[in-house]
């Protein structure tokens, strides 16, 4: 077998070349993955809350959302978001399918951060919420000063994996038609016969990607961490 | 024990290599013929559901493998090796599949890597829209969404097409055919460029097929061939031989008929794809012309 990278300085018929494409495509993927994160993160969070919070209600809406979004297969769920419930609510045709996808894949990773977040408040002592309490803070300042701080520390590096996740799983995106990298890769293998230099180059720039993520987190972890705390590995 | 293993994998080895040499001599040794199929080609090569494999090219193979039996001299077990889009090549190339009958376009950049028989079917590629779309031309496009399938040819045609046109349109891609062609259904693309026989059957297959029709220019032609492994000079005689036959002796036509102009199993579905003018020419003078060919004419 011979190498052909200079597959990449041809002209795809549209006036660029596919390295170019295949940069767009990156920042594609890059961008459906970020706000996705974004997305999970602030859902994730509040739903993680809602589940430790003393109303039964509350701990039920928590409950449900994540029961819900993690029972479903996430290429399911993106056609669902695609394909069914803008047949359902029709304004919803009009809303860009990178929206969807980015609301979709943030609801699914949200339930699993959700799950992580009420882990990271569950593995406190129980004394602590009772001291913030009892020295008169309400529900929301024992969390916001006393519970959360920790807990968020605690659940780092699984919060990680999550955010590594998060880019292998954009990959779906290609479903509903996201240019990113996975359908570049489809695409490009297609017209170059070339997939064996597509797919290594797709491979390298996933794993860059998700690489940089584990960093960023490793800094943040090691910034962020409070000597003498427990979930802290130096 | 490091002994025995040397030599299972030098036999290995050697196996390996008779693979890449003629697939007459393998077939007749092994007394077994592997036919690449695909899930999902239009009338030319699907399947009914469990291992039974059916369509126009697989029709034209199984002719094939019984002029290769009389020519061997030996009665050959046939295997069905179904194929994707990605994996047909390489299938092809390391011996796993002895004849791929699916429905492969013969391109220069193909043949670098394997050889096609002579082209026995000829694709157009066009456009389906719904029917009250008021669409005719590819210059009704102008502002619309279309659809095609991802992994496909006519991706880079549409492409071209739109550069060449000066045209503006919104492209989405669907992830198989049937996806492209329920994004038209639903609404979110207005047209669906694709291979005219997939098309046909795709509207064949539909809820209302009198809701869709196919229109516009021929935005490209696209040779479709059975395709075998690099230079097997014999393997491609022979394949090429049987159609000749089937050609000259009418049958060729009546397979024809019967996958594109008759219902086809399972629904009863019909195509309704008059042959082209460019396949009756292909026939007229048998040829393994890549498309590159096609396109300069």
């Amino acid at each position: 077998m011979t190498w052909d990278w200079q597959v990449f300085l041809q002209d795809t018929g549209a006036g660029e070349t596919y390295l170019d494409w295949m940069l767009s495509a990156w920042g594609w993927t890059m961008s459906v993955a970020l706000l996705s994160l974004a997305v999970a993160l602030v859902v994730g969070s509040l739903m993680g809350i809602l589940r430790t919070v003393p109303s039964r209600a509350l701990v039920f809406v928590g409950n449900t959302w994540t029961e819900l979004f993690r029972n479903v297969p996430l290429l399911v769920q993106i056609f669902l978001w695609y394909h069914v419930i803008p047949q359902i609510f029709r304004p919803l045709q009009q809303v860009p399918s990178f929206v969807l996808v980015v609301v979709a894949l943030g609801f699914f990773t949200s339930a699993r951060i959700s799950e992580q977040v009420k882990a990271g408040i569950q593995s406190l002592p129980r004394g602590q919420r009772y001291a913030g309490l009892a020295v008169g803070l309400t529900l929301p300042q024992t969390y916001r000063y006393v519970l959360l701080p920790m807990a968020f520390r605690i659940v780092i590096p699984p919060l990680t994996s999550e955010s590594m996740n998060i880019v292998k799983n954009s990959s779906v995106a290609f479903a509903v038609s996201i240019a990113e990298l996975t359908m570049f890769a489809m695409q490009a293998q297609e017209e170059t016969s070339r997939g064996i230099e597509v797919y290594l180059a797709v491979t390298a720039l996933y794993f860059v990607s998700a690489f940089v993520i584990n960093r960023a987190m490793l800094f943040i972890e090691q910034r962020v961490q409070v000597p003498g705390m427990i979930g802290v590995a130096k | 024990m490091h002994k025995k293993l040397l030599w299972i994998l030098g036999a290995a080895l050697a196996a390996g290599s008779v693979h890449a040499q003629d697939t007459l001599a393998k077939v007749k040794a092994s007394g077994a013929i592997t036919m690449g199929v695909r899930e999902s080609s239009g009338v030319l090569s699907y399947t009914l559901g469990g291992s039974k494999y059916v369509g126009y090219h697989v029709a034209i193979c199984e002719a094939a493998i019984e002029d290769i039996e009389k020519a061997i001299g030996r009665k050959l077990e046939v295997k069905y090796q179904p194929v994707t889009s990605q994996n047909r090549i390489p299938l092809v190339q390391n011996g796993t599949v002895d004849l791929e009958c699916g429905s492969t376009t013969n391109n220069a950049t193909r043949q670098k890597d394997v050889s096609f028989a002579n082209t026995t079917f000829v694709e157009e590629v066009r456009m389906a829209v719904k029917a009250n779309s008021g669409i005719q031309s590819v210059a009704d496009l102008k502002g619309k969404t279309v659809a095609t399938t991802t992994g496909t040819t006519s991706v880079q045609t549409l492409r071209k097409n739109k550069r060449a046109a000066n045209l503006d349109f919104k492209e989405v891609f669907g992830k198989d055919h049937a996806d492209s062609f329920l994004l038209v259904e639903s609404g979110r693309a207005d047209a669906f460029v694709m291979d005219g026989s997939l098309l046909a059957g795709l509207i064949a297959r539909s809820k209302n097929p009198a809701d869709f029709k196919i229109v516009g220019e021929v935005l490209s032609v696209e040779p479709i061939a059975i395709m075998v492994r690099k230079d097997d000079a014999a393997l491609l005689k022979s394949i090429n031989g049987t159609i000749a036959r089937l050609t000259k002796s009418g049958e060729l036509d009546k397979l024809y008929d019967k996958w594109f102009m008759q219902p086809t199993p399972p629904t009863g579905a019909t195509v309704k794809l008059p042959m082209s003018e460019s396949l009756k020419d292909a026939l007229k003078n048998p040829n393994a012309k890549p498309m590159e060919d096609y396109a300069a004419k």
